[in-house]
Parts: C-alpha cells; structure tokens; sequence
C-alpha cells in the first residue's frame, strides 16, 4: 500500500516535480482563495483568469515562450484590469463586480485577438499556459517563489486584512491601511493566478486557490483555522489527483481539482461546521 | 444628446464598410483548402489557373481552429473547397453550412485505406480515425488524384492544364517516396523508434517502416495523463529510443520534461499538420517531407 502511494515518486522525476509544484501551489493560492471568499469575491479568480490572457500573449508574441516574459505581461495585465475596475468603481456608479466583468471580457478578447493576430492559431490554452506533468526548474523556481512572497505579504497585512473582510467600515475610519490592504490584496490575487497558469494550466490556478477555501469553511470558524484546513485540504487533492492520474490514466489537473471537488462535496455533507448531516443528527436524537 | 448618437452610429458604420471593401482576381477557378498542406498541393495541381485560399495558414493547428468571418466569405465566393475528411477539420461543417457554400466539395483523402487506432481513455476503450493520412506519400498521390478530378469537375476547360501539372505532381512525388525508402533504410533496425508529442506520425511509420510513440492522442485537444507520461519514460527506458522530437504545432515542454528524464536526445522540430512559412524550412509539402527525413536520420543515425 505504501509502497504503491511512493513507488511512482520514486521511479519518476517528472512525478516529483508535479507534486513538489502542486505542494507549493498549494501553500501559496488556498490562503487568497479564503480571502477571496470572506470578502464575497469568490468568482473574480476566474474573471481574473481571464484578464491576464492578453499580457501573456504580448509576452508570447515578443519573447516566445519565455517563462518570464509571458508570466510578467500576465501580472501586468492581470493588475492593471484588477486596478481599473478599482478606479471605474470609486470613481462612477457603477460597483466593482460590474466593471471588473466590462474590463476582463475586454482583456479576454484582447488577447485572443493579439495571438490570432499572428495568424498562427496554436491552441492558446496548450500553448500559453502550461500543464501539471511539464514542470521546468524555471517554472518551479517561479510557483516557489510565488508562495514565499504571497505568505510573507500576507503575514504583513494579515490584520488590516482580518479586519476588512469583517468589518471595513471600521477598518476605514480607523485607520488609512484600508486602500493599500485592499491593493495589496489584489496583487497576491493575480501574482498566484499568474503563478498557477504558468505552471500548471488555468484550471489549477484558480481550482487549487478556490475549491479548498470553501471547503474549508466546514471545518474551522476563525480565518486562521480556514487557512490551515485549506492548505492540508489542497494538500491532499494534489497528492491524491497525482495519484489517480497515474494508476487510472486521467489528465492529471482535471484529476486534482475533481479530487478537491470531492472534498468540497463530502464537507458539505459531514464538516463539523455546518455539514448537512450534522445538522440532521441532533433532531433525530431529540426523536428517540 | 440624439443627434451625439446619430453621428456615433454613423461613425460605426463608416469604419465596419470602410475596411470591408477589397480587390479580387478576375476570372481564375476560386478554390478554399482547408490547411497548409493541402493548399499547396491545390496549388500545385492548379498552377496559373486557380486561386487558392488556405483556412488553416502555415504552423497553425486544424485540429482546434476557430473559423473568423473572412473565412465564411471566401468559402462562400469560392467555387470548390478541398478538405482531408477523416475526421481532421471537425469544425468545417458548422463553416460550410454557414457561409451559405454552394460549391463542390472535395474530399482529398476519398479513397485512403484509414488508420484506426485504439485509444485507452481510462478504462474504457476508443476506436479513433486516424485523419493524418499526408504523412504518407503514397495517400499523398491519391489526394493529388482527387484534387486533379475535382478541378476538372469545375473546370472543365483546364483538363489538358490540371493533368499535365498533377502528372508532374505524381512524378515529384513517386521520386520523393524513392529518397524517403532509401534515406530510411540506411537507418539501424534498433533505432528505428521515435517519440513525437501528439499522434500525427501513424500513416508515415506504417509506409516507412518506423516505430512511433506520442503522450497525446491523434487529436491535439486530449491532454495527457500521468500515466501515459509514465508509460512513455518507462519504454523510452526499456527499448533505448534515441530521440523524441517536435511539432511545429504542439507544446514542447511535456516533451522536453521526458527527455530530460529519460536522457533521450531532442531531435529537432518535425513538420505533421502545417507547414511552415514561406521563408521557413518545410514550406510545401515536398519540402515538408525532405526536412522531416533530413531531421529524422540526423538524430536517429547519430
């Protein structure tokens, strides 16, 4: 049994680098992805997804796949779309959620049109972000850091951060960290986007930092509980997706965000926070 | 604030007409191919006679093209329209439906012997078409055969023209068949074993003579599993394969990953669904061939 869960990190490097990748995604993207949630911003990792597609077609058109360069353009786009619909939304009637959907459709086709530009038409998704099973040392180098820097500036800003998903009212009178907090807080958002699409494809970037968050929500109350319950949950869905992608022949990132959609589907049902079943328990007690 | 509204409209309507006026070449058969390939072997046929537009331009990849409207419009003013059938362009029929194309239709493999494979896709098992049939040269004289026909079918007054360019055509093509037998058979039994990144290579390994290995099914749109990856490095491993190479078309670095696991050498960059640009190493389909040989026994004679 033990011998089956190592022997195809043992015989197989490429396997190494896909867990050691998917461990250090899984360190640094959870943490936002609860975040995210607290702050009701669930769906702008996938907006956000999006948006950083023409930067990282720039990138490809002027570096070819130059790891640095399509990853920079993508921060870049991907910041200057999250900031824009900051400004759209302090500055006119209309919220956030709303012009961030009008910047990240623009964005989108954008880069679609920048890559057909080129009349070359290589599959965008294949070519310009990467997969799970084709991890280099650069791009491990760059998920490393990625998560280095997104939980040092987390630890940073973590108590304005607290503050601002529970009760930003207060945090802005009393205080003039609640626009840089919420700046910062965006940059790590697109840093390890940027981070997972680079490396691992877009369906782990935003599965990896989303689906463990709310899972989490089962099984702990206070943010650091979540965090911690996140990251062991994206743990286990990386280890176990990699897993299951070897011995029954499934596309491995598909496998690993299924995986934590499981663990997401089994929270719901017995999390010790408000699992359904829990729930139904009690009142059967209270019957006998 | 109407009459702002007014002239933003007109504005609108000035620049979508404005770009959408062009020039277009009097009295030759208008012929749509489907992709690089087989544009130029119309073009080769049709010579003078016809104009030739390819959907699929060099270094793009047919498997997964998005059709713009360019493309429903020249499909409509077209006379003729040369696809590979097998299965190859899945999105040509929603295309020709739309662009209202009341032409004849060619399809270029009619009459290949297709190459089904068995594809494990988990437990189940599928039968795919291989659509790839160009690698093979002797399919590459019946797609000649049946462009000839089919420019004839709506030219009639080209007869004399189209069969003496195909008879030319066949002859190019039978000599290359020569060199690519000969260039082969030089190589050692052992290494006659390559791994490429997606399965496009399956007509040309089973006329020539070459073993084939690829972690993406026929299709670029599968992605691979760990396990195929696995499979892969454990054989590369086991029977000693010397080299894996590109495709002009597919992403290298899952490739790049197995070789430097494995330490098989890259071999260089091989051309399967496109070719290259005209100032690029395979810009028809000849040359296509003479590069993939010329790239082949470099790093398999080694």
């Amino acid at each position: 049994m033990i011998d089956a869960l190592t022997q195809p990190f043992i015989e197989f490097s490429f396997m190494r680098r896909a867990l050691v990748g998917c461990l250090a995604l899984s360190l640094g993207a959870p943490p936002i992805g609860v975040f995210l949630m607290l702050r009701r911003m669930s769906l702008m990792g996938d907006a956000m997804s999006h948006a950083i597609l023409p930067g990282v077609a720039i990138g490809y058109l002027l570096a070819g796949l130059s790891l640095f360069a399509m990853s920079f353009g993508g921060f870049a786009a991907g910041l200057a779309v999250a900031l824009a619909a900051g400004l759209v939304a302090r500055s006119t009637v209309l919220r956030e959620d709303a012009s961030l959907a009008a910047f990240y459709l623009v964005s989108l086709a954008l880069g679609v049109l920048i890559v057909s530009a080129r009349g070359s038409n290589i599959d965008l998704l294949h070519v310009l972000f990467g997969t799970v099973l084709a991890l280099d040392d650069a791009a491990l180098i760059l998920v490393a850091s990625i998560a280095t820097i997104s939980l040092a500036v987390l630890a940073v800003i973590y108590r304005p951060l607290v503050l601002e998903c529970f009760d930003p009212q207060f945090l802005r009178s009393a205080s003039a960290l609640s626009s840089p907090t919420h700046f910062t807080f965006l940059v790590l958002v697109v840093l390890n986007l940027v981070s997972g699409f680079q490396a691992l494809g877009t369906l782990m970037a935003v599965g990896i930092m989303l689906l463990p968050a709310v899972a989490a929500r089962f099984w702990a109350e206070d943010v650091s509980g979540l965090i911690v319950s996140a990251v062991g949950c994206a743990f286990a869905a990386s280890l176990t997706g990699l897993l299951v992608s070897y011995y029954w022949s499934v596309p491995t990132g598909p496998a690993i965000i299924l995986i934590a959609g499981i663990f997401y589907l089994v929270s719901i049902l017995v999390g010790v926070k408000g699992g359904l079943l829990w729930g139904l328990l009690p009142r059967r007690h209270l019957e006998a | 604030m109407k009459s702002r509204l007014v002239a933003s409209l007109g504005l609108a309507l000035v620049l979508l007409f404005g770009i959408s006026a062009h020039a277009q070449a009097a009295d030759k058969v208008k012929a749509v191919a489907s992709f690089s390939i087989l544009g130029d072997m119309v073009r080769q046929v049709g010579g003078d006679r016809v104009d030739v537009t390819t959907l699929v331009g060099p270094d793009g990849d047919a498997h997964v093209y998005e059709p713009t409207p360019a493309d429903a419009k020249n499909l409509a003013a077209s006379a003729i329209l040369f696809t590979n059938g097998l299965g190859f362009e899945g999105w040509m029929d929603r295309l020709e439906k739309s662009s209202g194309f009341t032409g004849k239709v060619v399809v270029a493999s009619t009459g290949v012997k297709p190459r089904t494979m068995v594809e494990e896709e988990g437990a189940k098992e599928e039968t795919i078409t291989d659509p790839h049939a160009w690698q093979s040269l002797a399919n590459g004289k019946l797609y000649v055969a049946n462009i000839r026909d089919g420019l004839i079918a709506v030219d009639p007054a080209g007869k004399a023209v189209y069969e003496a360019n195909a008879a030319k055509y066949l002859d190019e093509i039978a000599k290359e068949e020569e060199a690519v037998k000969a260039a082969l058979a030089k190589l050692p039994e052992a290494r006659k074993k390559i791994i490429t990144s997606h399965d496009a290579f399956g007509y040309f390994g089973a006329a020539y003579e070459l073993e084939i290995i690829a972690p993406e099914g026929v299709s670029t749109e599968s992605e691979a599993s760990a396990q195929d990856v696995a499979k892969i490095i454990r054989q590369i491993k086991a029977e000693n394969i010397p080299a894996v190479f590109m495709e002009n078309i597919t992403d290298y670095r899952l490739l790049d990953q197995i070789a430097s696991e494995t330490g098989a050498k890259i071999g260089g960059e091989l051309y399967t669904d496109a070719l290259s640009p005209a100032d690029g190493p395979a810009p028809t389909y000849l040359d296509m061939f003479r590069h993939n040989i010329e790239t082949l026994t470099a790093a398999l004679s080694a």
